[in-house]
């Protein structure tokens, strides 16, 4: 129930409550309402929830926790080298 | 797909399990409160990369689960109305009240359709304006903006064939609720990310105070869990208990305003039982006096008594991390999907599902 996809904005249409996007998830194109995200702009990743975006990704973020396992990975393989 | 599937390297998750395994000095319990999330670590095995010493438990963070019996029965009768519209997110169709789901009354010839988003029931309205549209709101606090902007938008539309039957539920008072009860194991919280996607974190600043619990808001793929778990089990070693959040990609401490005033327009927050746990005081949402107009239990009143749970159905205590699915004397036998005493074996966010879907095959090749 509370599932939601990272898709990212291909268009925009429309204003304020009718504010609209056309998002793509992997290809697979979608309409959802960006009514929840008025800084969402055409590039942005949104994640999508029941036809409504609830967030942008923040890009930054997303890269940090992908370094904490990279991170990670290097000191593992150094101690299975050891 | 960008932002999935790069969080599922299998490699790069068995060095953190490792790392945590190093760093785990006594045994721990954490509770993920998504179901959403019980599913990924069931289906990715994460519990089973974990070291013995760390148990997860599973939380009641499925809404179709929670949702009463009497919620579920009045549901079927108003589906059986003629003239009446039943719309309902997919998940809901299997899951059983007290004699019935929502796939039989649709068998019988009731007019139950299935809908992506709150939006379409509203364009059904619009449609077919002889016909009452009703739309069943279960949710947590993930599914209430959207819900809330559907009223906002039949009400701007001046619908008067639209209501919501609402089941809506938050989750901070059931988290009290599950450590208020005598012998609760949960030492640490993974908090549900889309949840706090909407809703921020300052709900949970207040229990991690009274309780010295951490609470780690967690995303749903398996490095997200794998981290959530890191950062809490750090906090439960280093004696901390504060509120930290691993999904910031997309969870801000503020959460969604924009979203949270919807939800402040439209909904106000009143006591509600769950299915399984009984009367949680302040833990639901209902339709506030301004919009009462769209509350489908007004516009279409009955007086049925409240029907009960069949005995043999141990969900209450599987929704709160007390019992294992598959220790459930019911599970696989008198319980399976295709005929469910309880509603977490049919829902996609249901433990018992979980475990029927990823570990039974499993279960019969050791036997």
């Amino acid at each position: 129930m509370c599932l939601a996809v990272p898709g990212k904005i291909l268009s925009i249409s429309g204003e304020e409550t009718t504010r609209t996007g056309l998002v793509s998830f992997g290809g697979a194109n979608k309409q959802a309402s960006l009514a929840f995200v008025p800084e969402a702009k055409v590039g942005d990743y949104v994640l999508v929830h029941a036809g409504f975006a609830i967030s942008v990704v923040d890009a930054e973020e997303a890269a940090l926790t992908l370094e904490y396992f990279r991170q990670i990975g290097e000191l593992s393989e150094l101690e299975e080298s050891k | 797909m960008k932002y999935l599937d790069e969080y599922r390297d299998r490699k790069q998750a068995e060095a953190c399990a490792r790392m945590i395994a190093a760093v785990t000095t006594r045994p721990w319990s954490i509770m993920e409160i998504c179901g959403g999330q019980t599913h990924a670590i069931v289906r990715y095995g994460i519990d089973e990369l974990l070291p013995e010493k760390l148990t997860l438990l599973h939380g009641p963070g499925c809404p179709v689960c929670v949702t009463p019996v009497g919620i579920l029965d009045r549901a079927f009768r108003i589906a059986r109305r003629p003239g009446v519209v039943f719309t309902s997110f997919g998940d809901m169709l299997r899951v059983p009240g007290s004699s019935d789901d929502l796939l039989h009354v649709r068998a019988e010839g009731g007019d139950v359709r299935v809908v992506y988003s709150p939006l379409d029931a509203v364009a059904i309205a619009e449609r077919e304006p002889d016909r009452e549209v009703v739309f069943f709101a279960v949710g947590f606090e993930t599914t209430a903006p959207a819900n809330a902007m559907a009223v906002q938008l039949a009400a701007q539309k001046k619908l008067r064939n639209f209501s919501l039957l609402v089941a809506q539920v938050r989750v901070p008072p059931a988290l009290e609720a599950i450590l208020a009860e005598p012998g609760c194991r949960v030492q640490a919280f993974l908090a549900a990310g889309h949840v706090c996607t909407v809703m921020g974190t300052g709900e949970y600043q207040p229990l991690v105070d009274r309780h010295h619990v951490p609470v780690v808001v967690t995303g749903f793929e398996p490095l997200d869990l794998l981290q959530g778990v890191a950062m809490a089990l750090r906090q439960l070693e280093d004696g901390r208990s504060e509120v930290e959040i691993q999904y910031a990609r997309v969870v801000r401490p503020e959460g969604n305003p924009a979203a949270r005033r919807a939800i402040e327009d439209v909904f106000e927050v009143t006591d509600r039982t769950w299915r399984g746990l009984g009367p949680i005081p302040h833990s639901g949402l209902g339709l506030n006096a301004r919009y009462a107009a769209f509350d489908a239990e007004q516009r279409f009143p009955d007086a049925a008594p409240e029907a009960l749970e069949d005995p043999a159905c141990q969900a209450g205590l599987v929704l709160q991390g007390r019992l294992r699915p598959q220790e459930c004397p019911a599970f696989g036998g008198r319980c399976t999907p295709e005929h469910p005493l309880g509603a977490p074996m049919v829902s996609s966010e249901g433990a018992c599902a979980a475990y029927w879907l990823y570990r039974r095959r499993r279960a019969a090749q050791v036997a």
